[in-house]
């Protein structure tokens, strides 16, 4: 236990590992992960290109060579404890590698698709009457501004004060606990579901069939609404109660107290979760698909008519490329980087006016 | 309570505003609850026509029952082993976040995973038919040629790849980042003192991510993978896309005969359906809803026993 270095004779075995540290049993270099790692690509890259197998096989072989070689050496030098800590670090640091690889692929092929496919065509005209290359988005992108406007024109003054009475005058009671609960089985609901609603709701007005741009709102409203309720609910949480107090103090009344103190204090984390509910629900395809329906050309009236919108786009195109398919393909790729970049977008903005605005004492 | 008091003795300024504005709030909370019972209803309205029709006027043999059953098995089907891949791999990835990268690397990393959370369901599709499927074939012949013997992989081998492994691939990349948030949050709430206390005991870092971190979030674990199941039941686009369903009954993973799932079936026939067609559809609808409420409430379920017992809340 107390071998301290300075004290082992040169040329002692002991020297080869790492034992600076008289508190510690002994143990591997800490370039040895690293060594093991370099060994195993190499034994992947010979697999693959002198061997002759498959990318995957040897991706998989290499890396259980490294597992199994590790956790083995790391088990003959530092006992079996630590081997197992070292066998699960690699499996966890490996199940984030794994993760990302999705992410990436993914990224690279809507961009790659996708970028050659935008121009200023492919912004600003519609699909009417355009058969093979060309057309373009611009009726779907003008589609899912007004259904997704107004489903959050609808969302966020329900949402809002929902969020107020189960803060400010819920308190607990049996009504706001409900509510809690449905709304967090709220936010559960499959979007297909939605969309089901509300078609099952505007079947009832305009007999079977139908297919306009409001119900789509309806239905995104139906997914949008737990999570604004949810965002706003947090951030009125985290408004400290003596400033109400010292509202009350003044003589202010109660919705007055809430409305130019409550609120303002919990902007910036109200903006944000609105943002990211909106950026969650523009994404939507399943209940736009079904309420919404799909046409090739320009309609700016969410009353009446079907109303194209950019998930429905990039399914339609995908789905009736046309022929030749290729250029309905790549207008879905070109969608889908569209679509991704406003998603992004708001997401990115909605990072920014938390990291801006929020109250510094908060967090 | 106790306010409302004080303020009819006082009399403040504003009593009005103040009655309208709670009724306005009030009536928000309502209709929350009614919007929910009228989802409730109107599926169960515009479906009850399916249970009654005859079994000859449903697409399918065997009535409404032979109609959902299949639809069912598929969307459980696709669901169970979308989970089996994200699970594990979501509590390794919240894991790495929370305990293993470097300590200025938890914020960007986090954002990283939320991005696949962001990215649409169609875009999954896209990625899933263009890029998933096709590199996934060469994977399913070996399987089919080497494990053959399993009823998973007796194949024939799928020669596009839009088989039902491949669909819940893709929903396991979808519910990844769902389970992964929601881990990564009860992860981090593991009192420090705990750790730290199995640290100064000479645990290693998986001793002490074994005997503080897992104890305290087990009900939360378990929670995060049912809300991930509940989308995964719900997911429509992807599947629609990347699967080529013929709705028959099987466990065979990687063959081009598929069960289809209640969503991507709705999502696939309803554009062209009419009458008792989208009655039908309509009443799987019903079912999907049913599903997804059971599995959502016991989740929050789970999470509400564990906040009274914890005291860390």
């Amino acid at each position: 236990m107390s071998t301290a270095v300075r004290t082992s004779p040169p040329g002692d075995p002991r020297e080869l590992v790492d034992v600076r540290d008289p508190f510690h049993g002994e143990q591997l270099p800490r370039w040895a992960p690293f060594a093991a790692l370099g060994a195993a690509v190499a034994v992947a890259a010979a697999l693959h290109w002198l061997v002759g197998l498959g990318p995957v096989l040897s991706l998989v072989t290499g890396w259980l060579l490294f597992v199994v070689g590790l956790t083995g050496l790391s088990r003959s030098v530092e006992g079996g404890r630590r081997a197992i800590d070292r066998l699960a670090a690699t499996l966890i640091t490996s199940a984030f590698a794994i993760a990302l690889v999705p992410l990436l692929t993914l990224l690279w092929k809507v961009l790659s698709s996708g970028l050659p496919v935008l121009s200023g065509q492919f912004l600003t005209f519609s699909m009417r009457n355009v058969v093979g290359e060309g057309g373009g988005i611009y009726h779907a992108i003008i589609g899912t501004l007004l259904v997704t406007g107004v489903a959050a024109l609808m969302s966020i003054p329900i949402g809002l004060f929902t969020a107020v009475y189960l803060v400010e005058y819920g308190h607990g009671n049996n009504l706001a606990r409900v509510i809690t609960l449905l709304v967090d089985v709220m936010t559960g609901i499959p979007s297909i579901v939605a969309g089901l609603f509300a078609y099952a709701l505007f079947v009832l007005f305009f007999g079977e069939g139908v297919r306009l741009g409001f119900g789509g709102s309806v239905a995104l409203s139906v997914l949008m609404i737990p999570l604004v309720v949810r965002a706003s609910e947090e951030m009125f949480k985290l408004v400290p109660n003596e400033l109400r107090e010292a509202s009350y103090a003044l003589g202010i009344s109660r919705w007055r107290t809430i409305v130019k103190v409550v609120m303002p204090t919990a902007l910036a984390g109200i903006v944000t979760g609105i943002t990211l509910a909106i950026a969650r629900v523009i994404g939507e395809t399943a209940p736009l698909l079904i309420i919404c329906g799909a046409t090739d050309s320009v309609n700016f009236n969410v009353a009446s008519g079907r109303m194209m919108t950019l998930p429905v786009f990039i399914y339609n195109s995908f789905k009736q490329p046309g022929v030749p398919p290729e250029f309905g393909y790549a207008r879905a790729w070109g969608a889908a980087l569209v679509l991704t970049i406003i998603i992004m977008a708001l997401n990115l903005i909605a990072r920014l006016v938390s990291y801006y605005f929020s109250p510094k004492t908060g967090r | 309570m106790a306010s409302s008091a004080a303020e009819r003795v006082a009399r403040p300024p504003g009593r009005t505003g103040d009655r309208v504005f709670k009724g306005i709030a009030t009536s928000a909370g309502v209709l929350i609850l009614l919007v929910l019972a009228g989802v409730a209803l109107f599926l169960t309205y515009e479906g009850f026509p399916a249970f009654t029709a005859a079994p000859g006027e449903i697409p399918g043999a065997g009535g409404i029952t032979g109609y959902i059953w299949p639809l069912v098995f598929g969307t459980l089907l696709s669901s169970f082993l979308a989970l089996v891949v994200a699970a594990p791999l979501a509590i390794g990835v919240a894991l790495f976040i929370s305990h293993y990268c470097p300590r200025r690397l938890v914020g960007p990393l986090g954002y990283l995973i939320d991005l696949l959370a962001a990215i649409p369901s169609v875009v999954y599709g896209l990625w899933g038919i263009f890029y998933l499927a096709p590199h996934l074939v060469p994977s399913y012949t070996w399987l089919a040629g080497h494990l053959g013997f399993l009823p998973f992989f007796s194949g024939p081998a799928s020669v596009t790849g839009r088989t039902i492994l491949t669909a819940s691939l893709v929903l396991s990349v979808m519910v990844l980042p769902i389970v992964t948030a929601l881990c990564r949050e009860i992860f981090l709430q593991t009192p420090r003192l705990h750790e730290e206390a199995a640290l100064a005991l000479g645990a290693t870092r998986w001793e002490m991510i074994r005997m503080t971190v897992f104890p305290y979030a087990r009900s939360g674990m378990v929670s995060a993978v049912m809300l991930g199941l509940g989308r995964a039941l719900g997911e429509t686009m992807a599947v629609a896309m990347t699967l080529s369903a013929t709705g028959v009954i099987t466990v065979d993973l990687i063959s081009s005969t598929n069960p289809s799932t209640i969503a991507a079936n709705i999502a696939l026939k309803f554009p062209d359906s009419t009458g008792i067609q989208v009655n039908a559809l309509v009443a799987s609808g019903l079912v999907l809803f049913a599903i997804t409420f059971a599995v959502n409430f016991a989740a929050r379920a789970i999470v509400g026993r564990r906040r009274e017992f914890s005291g860390a809340n």
